[in-house]
C-alpha cells in the first residue's frame, strides 16, 4: 500500500500548504483588501474542515483495508439490522454534524462575506467604470477631481517575448502601458461593463472578481490597504486574446494620487484638442496606435490572419473612398469600419480619440504596403465632424 | 402473471432504418450549416451555399423517407399481431416519457420569456442615465429592447411595432384547439364502443380543426410581418413570441400529419376497442400540444 | 425457481454478419458493445487533444499552436470527453447489464436503442469535422468558446459553433432516446418478483439518471436553438440591445449542466457498491439509504445550477440560496460514502483490479467532492471561479469519479462480457500508474489555481511555470498508461483464460447466473425473484 502513503504524504503537504501562515504561492496570494482577507479566512477554514473530514474517512478506510482482508484470514461479518431506535440515532447524529458543518461552521462566515462582498455602495468614496473589450481594459473615473479621466490599458509584452524569441521580463504577460491608479485606503465602487463579449475583471489580491456583461452594469468594490502594484488577468474566455488581457493596478497614497490625477487631466486635455496635422506626423503616430491596438488581429505587417481577420494590405476598404460627394463618410468605408466596427472587428469610437483614429487610418492607407490615392489622409477634424 | 403467450416479448429483427436516419440527420445538419455559413464566415464561404442547400434537402428527404419506412414496419408488426399487452405497455411508458421531454423543451422557451420579462428588461431600464447606453429605455412589456450596438451589428427597434392582441385570431385558435381536443376524445369513445362512424367523423373533425388552426396561424404571422412590424427580430418580444408559437405550430403540424395517418388507418379498420395504442399515442400528443397552447395563450398573448 | 418463457425473437437463424450486423442490430449486447467501443475510441481522441494543450502549457511562451486553436482544443476535448466518452460508456453498461441484472429478454424498445447509438458517430463527426474543413481553408475550425458556449462569444464565432450546436442536438436526441428505453425497460421488463426496491443499485442509478436526462437535455437543446437563431435569424435572446441577456444563456446551460455532472456519476454510484460488495464478500450496506440518497441527489441536482456563475452578478438572496442548496448536496453524498465504507468494513476483502479501482475511486472522488463543497462558498468562489482550482476539482470528479469508476466497471464485467479473464498483473499496473500520474497531473493545478492562474489561457505568467511542467509530465504518463488499458481489453476480447460463470467469488446478482459470455439471447426463460 505504498501509494496510499504517497498520496497521504502529498495530501499532508497540501494541507500544510493551505495553512494561513504558509508560503502564499501555494495558496491565495497575500490579501490587500478587507474582502480578500475575509475570503482567505473563509477559504482556510473550509480547507481545514474538509481536510479533517477527508483524513478521518481515509483513516477508517485504510484501517479497514489492512485489517479486513481475506489474505489475513479475516472472515466477513454480516451487518446486523440495527433496532429502529439505534438506526434513528445513527442517522440523526451524522446528519446533525453535517448540518452543523455545512450551515453553521461554514455557512455563517460565508454569509457574512457574501453580504460584505455585495455591499458596493455603503461608504464608497469614489466610482470608476471599467469596460472590457477584446482584448483590453478601459478605465473611466466618474466623480471627484478625477472625473472625466479615461484611458485604455493594453498589454505591453512584445510579440518576440511571446514566441520565445526574446528574454521574458519579470512580469511577463502581466504588464500594461496604462495601469489603473487608485488611492490607498479609499473604498472604490466599481461599475463593470463590456463592449463586445463577456470578460471578467480579476485581481487575486483584491478578492473581487466580476463578469463584465455587454449592455449591463455589474458592480463590485475594492479598498486597497497597502500601496503597491497588483496584477491580475481577465478570467472569462473572451476569444483568442483572452490570455493577453491583464489587469494592473497601482495603489498609491492619496497625495501621489492627486498629483497623478492632475497630470492625467492635463494630458487628456492636450490630446483631445484636434488640429490639422501633416501626413508624416499622422503616419508616425498611427504606427504606435496600430501596433498597440490593431496588430493583435491584423498583424504588424497588415497581412491579417485570413479568413478570420482580413488583410489590410491591398484591402478595398483600406484603399477605397471614405467620403462621399456631400462630405459625409460612406457606409462600409474605412472610417465607418473604425468608428462602428463590424462582427468581430471592434467599434473604436469610444476607445480612441479623434487624433488617434485619424492617425491610424492614415497609417493604414499610406503604410502596410498601401498607398491610397483617393482620400489619402484623414484629418482629426474630419473624424471629429464624422462623430457628429 | 399472465398467460404463456402473453409473456412472449417481441424483439424485432435488425433494422437498417435507424442508422440511415442518423446519416440523413447528419447530412441535413451539415447542409444547413453550409447554407448559412456566409452569415458569420464572411463572403469567403459563399460558395458553400449551393451545395449546402442540396445536402440539406437530400438529408431531409432521407429522414422523411426513413420515418415512413420505420413507422410503416411498426404498423405492419402491429397489424400482424406481434404486439401484445406487454409490448403495448412499453409503448405507453415510452410515449409518456417522450412527452415529458417535450414539456422540458418548451419550458426552456417559457423560461426565456419569464427571464426577459421579469429580469433582463427591467434591469436594462434600471441604471442611472449617466452610466448606461440605454438612457430612455423603459421597462414595459411587450418590449423590443432598447436598441443599440452589439458585436458590430446595429439594431433599432421598429417604432411601428405592435404586440399581438389575444382577442383576434389567437382566441379563435384557442377555440379551435380546445374543440379539437374534445372531438378526438369523442372519436376515442367511438373507438371503444366500436362505433366506427363516430370514430371516423371524430377523427375527420380533429384533422380539419388542426388544419384550420395552422391556416389561422399562417394568417397571424403574415399579419404580424406585414402590418404590425412584429418579426423574429423584434427584440425580446419578437424572439419569444415567434419561437414559442413557432415551435408550437411545428408540433401542431407534426401532430396533424400523425392524425391524418391515424385517420387513414381508422378508415382501413386498423384499430380494435382493446388494441389501439397508435391511436392513443397520437391522442396524448395532441392533448399535450393543446395544453402547451393554453400556456402560450395565457403567458404570451394575454398577460 | 419457476420460469416463464419470454423472448420471442424474430428469425433466430439469420443474423447478418460483418458491418451489417452492427448497423442493423437490435440486440442489447451488440449495442452495448458498440457504445463501449465508441466510448473508448473517443476517450483516446479527447485525451490526445488535451495532450496537445498540456504540451503547449509545458513551459511559458507560445510553442506549438496559436491561441485560437488552443481554445478549439479545450472546448472539443471537454465535449468529447463528456458526451462521447463518459456518457456512452455508462449507456453501454446500461445496455449490457440492465437486461441481465433485471432478468429481461432485451431492452424494451430495441430498434430505438439501435438509433440511440447510431446518432453518436454523426455527432462525433459534427464535432471534429470543422478541424478538417479548416485544413482545406473552409471556415476557421471548431468552436473556440470552451464547452460552455457562452454568448456573445459563441454568437461571434465561426461555423465551428454551428457544428457544435447540431452535434449537441443529435447527442441530445440520442440521450433522450436512451433514457426512454431505460425507463421503460426498468418499469416494464423486470423479472417477476423483482420489485423496484429489489432492483440492483446500478439500475437505480440509471433510472434517476434517465429522469434527469429527460428533464434537462431538452432545456440544453432549447438553449442552443436560441443561440442558433441569434446567430442566423436575427433574434435577440442573448443581446442587451434587444432586451435579452447573455447571462440568461448561462442559466439555461447550467440548468442542464449541473444535473449533467450527476448524470455522469449516478450510474457509477450505482455499480461501485456492487463491486465493493463483491470483493468484500458481504452484502451491500444500507441499500434503502442509498436509494433514497440517489433520489435526493437527483432532486437537488436541478435546483442548484447558478453556482457556476456566482461572479456574474446576482442579488444577495439568490447567491445565498444557491450557496446553501449546493452545500446540501453533501448530505446525501455523505450517506453514500458512509454506506460504501460500511460495506467494506469487516468484509473479507481481496484487491483484484476492479476493487483497486473502486477503492482508489472513493478516495479520489472524495477529494473532488470536498473541493466542490468548498467551491460552493460564494465569497471564496470569486477567487476560485474560472481558475485552475476549478479545473482540478472537476477532473477529480470527472476523471477520477467518472472515468476511473468506469474502468472499475470495465474490469469487473469484462470477463462476463468476453468470456475471458483479463491480465490481472497488467490491470494492477494500469491502476497504480493511473492513480499516481493522475495525482501528479492535477494536484499542482490546485496550487496554481489558488495562486491565481486562470483557466483557458494558452500562456501564463512565469510564477506558474514549475507546477505546469509537473502537470504536463503527469498528463503524458497518464495518457501513456491508458495504452495498457487498451491493450488489456483487446487481448482479453481475443482470448485468454476462460472465465467461469460467476467470475468473482463474492459476486451476487442475476448477471452472474448466466454463462460467460452470455448467449446472444440471454433470458429465454425469465427468472422469478423471490
Ligand atoms: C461528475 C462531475 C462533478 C461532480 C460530481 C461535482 C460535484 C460537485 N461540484 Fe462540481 N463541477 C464539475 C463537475 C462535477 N462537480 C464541473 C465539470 C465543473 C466546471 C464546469 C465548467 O465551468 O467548465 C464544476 C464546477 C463546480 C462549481 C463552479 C465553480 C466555478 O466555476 O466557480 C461548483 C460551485 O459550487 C461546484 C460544486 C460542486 C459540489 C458542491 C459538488 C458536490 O456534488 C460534491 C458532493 C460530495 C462531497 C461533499 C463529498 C462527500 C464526502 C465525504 C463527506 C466523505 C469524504 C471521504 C473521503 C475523502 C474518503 N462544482
Ligand atoms: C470526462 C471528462 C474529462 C476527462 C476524462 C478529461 C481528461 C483530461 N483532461 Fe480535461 N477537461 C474536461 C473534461 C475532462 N477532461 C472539461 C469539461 C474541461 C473544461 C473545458 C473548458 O474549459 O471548456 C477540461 C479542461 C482541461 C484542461 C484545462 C484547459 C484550460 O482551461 O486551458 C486541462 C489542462 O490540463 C485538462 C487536462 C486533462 C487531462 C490531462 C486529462 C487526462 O485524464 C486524459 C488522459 C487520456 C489520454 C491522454 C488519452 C490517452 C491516449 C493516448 C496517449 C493514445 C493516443 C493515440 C491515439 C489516439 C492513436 N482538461
Ligand atoms: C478583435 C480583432 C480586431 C482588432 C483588434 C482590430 N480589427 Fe480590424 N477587423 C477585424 C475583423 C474580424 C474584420 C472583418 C470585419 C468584417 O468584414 O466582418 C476587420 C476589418 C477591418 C477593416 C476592413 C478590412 C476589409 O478589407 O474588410 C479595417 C480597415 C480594419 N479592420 C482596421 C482596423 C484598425 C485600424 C484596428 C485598430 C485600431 C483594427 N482593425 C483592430 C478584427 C479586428
Ligand atoms: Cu477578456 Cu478574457
Ligand atoms: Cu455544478
Amino acid at each position: 500500500m505504498q501509494v496510499f502513503k504517497k498520496i497521504g504524504v502529498g495530501l499532508a503537504a497540501l494541507l500544510a500548504s493551505l495553512n494561513v501562515y504558509a508560503d502564499y504561492s501555494w495558496n491565495f496570494p497575500e490579501p490587500v483588501t478587507p474582502m480578500a482577507l475575509d475570503t482567505l479566512h473563509v477559504h482556510n477554514k473550509f480547507m481545514i474542515i474538509t481536510a479533517i473530514i477527508f483524513f478521518a474517512v481515509l483513516a477508517i478506510m485504510i484501517y479497514s483495508i489492512f485489517a479486513h482482508r481475506k489474505s489475513k484470514g479475516y472472515k466477513a461479518v454480516a451487518d446486523k439490522a440495527p433496532s429502529t431506535a439505534v438506526e434513528i440515532f445513527w442517522t440523526l447524529i451524522p446528519f446533525a454534524i453535517l448540518l452543523l458543518i455545512d450551515f453553521v461552521i461554514m455557512g455563517i462566515p460565508a454569509y457574512h462575506s457574501v453580504v460584505m462582498m455585495e455591499d458596493t455602495r455603503d461608504q464608497s468614496n469614489m466610482v470608476i467604470k471599467i469596460t472590457g473589450s477584446q482584448w483590453r481594459w478601459q478605465y473611466e473615473y466618474l466623480d471627484g477631481d478625477a472625473k472625466g479621466i479615461k484611458f485604455v490599458s493594453n498589454l505591453v509584452t512584445t510579440d518576440d517575448q511571446l514566441h520565445n524569441k526574446a528574454e521574458k521580463g519579470e512580469h511577463y504577460l502581466l504588464e500594461v502601458d496604462n495601469p489603473l491608479v487608485l488611492p490607498v485606503g479609499e473604498k472604490v465602487r466599481i461599475l463593470m461593463t463590456a463592449s463586445d463579449v463577456l470578460h471578467n475583471w480579476w485581481v487575486p489580491q483584491f478578492g473581487s472578481s466580476r463578469v463584465a456583461v455587454p449592455g449591463f452594469i455589474r458592480e463590485t468594490w475594492v479598498q486597497v490597504e497597502k500601496a503597491g502594484t497588483y496584477r491580475g488577468q481577465c478570467k472569462e474566455l473572451c476569444g483568442k486574446g483572452h490570455g493577453y488581457m491583464p489587469v494592473v493596478v497601482n495603489a498609491v497614497p492619496m497625495e501621489e494620487y492627486k498629483v497623478w490625477v492632475a497630470k492625467k487631466q492635463e494630458e487628456q486635455k492636450a490630446a483631445s484638442e484636434v488640429k490639422e496635422m501633416t501626413k508624416e506626423d499622422l503616419v508616425a503616430q498611427g504606427k504606435t496606435v496600430y501596433e498597440k491596438n490593431c496588430a493583435v488581429c491584423h498583424q504588424v505587417t497588415g497581412a491579417g490572419l485570413p479568413p478570420a481577420f482580413p488583410a489590410l494590405t491591398g484591402s478595398k476598404i483600406a484603399t477605397g473612398p471614405i467620403f462621399g460627394a456631400d462630405g459625409k463618410y460612406l457606409k462600409d468605408s474605412h472610417l465607418d469600419r473604425l468608428l462602428n466596427g463590424k462582427g468581430v472587428m471592434p467599434a473604436w469610437k469610444a476607445t480612441l480619440n479623434d487624433t488617434e483614429i485619424a492617425a491610424v487610418i492614415t497609417y493604414e492607407r499610406q503604410a502596410l504596403g498601401n498607398a491610397a490615392t483617393v482620400d489619402p489622409i484623414v484629418q482629426p477634424t474630419q473624424v471629429k465632424a464624422a462623430r457628429e | 402473471m399472465a398467460t404463456h403467450s402473453e409473456n412472449q416479448y417481441f424483439v424485432p429483427h435488425g433494422s437498417i432504418y435507424p442508422s440511415i436516419l442518423s446519416a440523413g440527420l447528419l447530412s441535413m445538419a451539415s447542409g444547413f450549416i453550409f447554407s448559412v455559413a456566409t452569415d458569420r464566415g464572411g463572403k469567403s464561404l459563399a460558395y458553400l451555399e449551393g451545395p449546402g442547400h442540396w445536402m440539406m434537402y437530400f438529408g431531409l428527404a432521407v429522414v422523411v423517407f426513413m420515418m415512413f419506412k420505420w413507422l410503416g414496419t411498426v404498423i405492419t408488426e402491429s397489424m400482424t399481431g406481434k404486439y401484445k399487452s406487454w409490448e403495448d405497455k412499453s409503448f405507453r411508458w415510452g410515449m409518456v416519457v417522450f412527452i415529458a421531454s417535450e414539456v422540458a423543451f418548451f419550458s426552456a422557451f417559457f423560461g426565456a420569456l419569464f427571464y426577459m420579462r421579469v429580469l433582463s428588461v427591467p434591469d436594462l431600464a434600471s441604471y442611472a442615465p449617466d452610466i448606461t447606453p440605454y438612457k430612455d429605455f423603459l421597462a414595459v412589456w411587450p418590449s423590443q429592447g432598447p436598441g443599440g450596438h452589439v458585436l458590430g451589428a446595429e439594431y433599432t427597434p421598429n417604432p411601428a411595432f405592435k404586440p399581438m392582441h389575444w382577442s383576434g385570431l389567437p382566441l379563435i385558435n384557442t377555440i379551435l384547439l380546445l374543440t379539437s381536443g374534445a372531438t378526438i376524445t369523442w372519436a376515442h369513445w367511438g373507438l371503444i364502443k366500436n362505433n366506427r362512424t363516430q370514430l371516423i367523423i371524430g377523427m375527420f373533425l380533429t384533422v380539419a380543426l388542426g388544419i384550420a388552426f395552422l391556416i389561422c396561424q399562417g394568417m397571424e404571422y403574415h399579419h404580424a410581418y406585414t402590418e404590425m412590424g412584429l418579426t423574429l427580430g423584434s427584440g425580446a418580444y419578437g424572439a419569444t413570441f415567434f419561437m414559442l408559437t413557432g415551435f408550437h405550430g411545428f408540433h401542431v403540424t407534426i401532430g396533424t400529419i400523425m392524425l391524418i395517418v391515424i385517420l387513414l388507418r381508422c378508415m382501413k379498420g386498423h384499430f380494435t376497442p382493446e388494441h389501439h395504442f397508435g391511436f392513443e399515442g397520437v391522442a396524448w400528443y395532441w392533448h399535450f400540444v393543446d395544453v402547451v397552447w393554453l400556456g402560450l395563450f395565457i403567458f404570451v398573448y394575454m398577460l | 425457481m419457476s420460469t416463464t418463457t419470454v423472448a420471442h425473437h424474430e428469425e433466430h437463424s439469420d443474423h447478418p454478419t460483418g458491418i451489417m450486423r452492427w448497423l442493423t442490430t437490435t440486440n442489447h449486447k451488440d449495442i452495448g458493445t458498440m457504445y463501449l467501443t465508441f466510448s473508448l475510441i473517443m476517450f483516446l481522441v479527447g485525451g490526445s487533444m488535451i495532450l496537445g494543450i498540456r504540451a503547449e502549457l509545458f513551459k511559458p511562451g507560445l510553442q506549438l499552436m496559436n491561441p485560437d486553436f488552443f481554445n478549439q482544443l479545450i472546448g472539443v476535448h471537454a465535449l468529447i470527453m463528456i458526451f462521447a466518452a463518459l456518457m456512452p460508456a455508462a449507456t453501454g453498461f446500461a445496455n449490457w447489464m440492465i437486461p441481465l441484472q433485471i432478468g429481461a429478454p432485451d431492452m424494451a424498445l430495441p430498434r430505438l436503442n439501435n438509433w440511440g447509438f447510431w446518432l453518436l458517430p454523426p455527432s462525433a463527426i459534427l464535432l471534429t469535422l470543422p478541424f478538417t474543413l479548416a485544413l482545406f481553408g473552409i471556415g476557421d475550425g471548431a468552436l473556440a468558446t470552451g464547452w460552455t458556449f457562452y454568448p456573445p462569444l459563441s454568437v461571434q464565432g465561426g461555423i465551428g459553433v454551428d457544428f457544435a450546436i447540431f452535434a449537441v442536438h443529435l447527442l441530445g436526441i440520442s440521450s433522450v432516446m436512451g433514457s426512454i428505453n431505460i425507463i421503460v425497460t426498468l418499469f416494464n421488463m423486470r423479472a417477476p418478483g423483482m420489485t423496484l426496491m429489489k432492483m440492483p443499485m446500478f439500475a437505480w442509478g440509471w433510472l434517476i439518471t434517465a429522469f434527469l436526462l429527460v428533464a434537462t437535455i431538452p432545456v440544453l437543446a432549447g438553449a442552443v436553438t436560441m443561440l442558433l437563431t441569434d446567430r442566423h435569424f436575427g433574434t435577440h435572446f442573448f443581446d442587451a440591445a434587444g432586451g435579452g441577456d447573455p447571462i440568461m444563456f448561462q442559466h439555461l446551460f447550467w440548468f442542464f449542466g449541473h444535473p449533467e455532472v450527476y448524470i455522469l456519476l449516478l450510474p457509477v454510484w450505482g455499480f461501485i457498491p456492487q463491486i465493493l460488495q463483491t470483493f468484500s464478500r458481504k452484502p451491500m450496506y444500507g441499500y434503502k439509504a442509498q436509494v433514497y440518497s440517489l433520489w435526493a441527489i437527483g432532486a437537488l441536482a436541478v435546483v442548484v445550477w447558478a453556482h457556476h456563475f456566482f461572479t456574474a452578478g446576482m442579488p444577495v438572496p439568490a447567491l445565498l440560496y444557491f450557496m446553501y442548496s449546493t452545500m446540501a448536496i453533501s448530505l446525501p453524498l455523505a450517506v453514500l460514502f458512509f454506506c460504501w465504507i460500511k460495506t467494506m468494513w469487516k468484509g473479507s476483502m481481496t484487491f483484484e483490479t476492479p476493487m483497486l479501482f473502486a477503492v482508489g475511486w472513493i478516495i479520489l472522488f472524495g477529494i473532488g467532492g470536498l473541493t466542490g463543497l468548498v467551491l460552493a462558498d460564494v465569497a471564496a468562489d470569486a477567487q476560485y471561479h474560472n481558475s485552475y482550482f476549478v479545473v482540478a476539482h472537476f477532473h477529480y470528479t470527472l476523471f477520477a469519479g467518472g472515468i476511473m469508476g468506469i474502468m472499475a466497471g470495465v474490469y469487473y464485467w469484462l470477463p462476463k462480457m468476453t468470456g475471458h479473464m483479463y491480465n490481472e498483473k497488467l490491470g494492477k499496473l494500469h491502476f497504480w500508474l493511473t492513480a499516481i500520474s493522475f495525482n501528479v497531473t492535477f494536484i499542482p493545478q490546485f496550487f496554481v489555481g489558488l495562486a491565481g492562474m486562470p483557466r483557458r489561457i494558452p500562456d501564463y505568467a512565469l510564477q506558474f511555470a514549475e507546477f505546469n511542467m509537473i502537470s504536463t509530465i503527469g498528463a503524458f504518463i497518464l495518457g501513456l498508461s491508458q495504452l495498457l488499458f487498451v491493450y488489456n481489453i483487446i487481448s482479453c476480447a481475443r482470448g485468454g483464460q476462460k472465465a467461469t460463470d460467476k467470475v468473482w467469488e463474492g459476486a451476487e446478482g442475476l448477471e452472474w447466473t448466466l454463462p460467460s459470455p452470455p448467449p446472444y439471447h440471454s433470458f429465454n426463460e425469465q427468472p422469478v425473484i423471490k
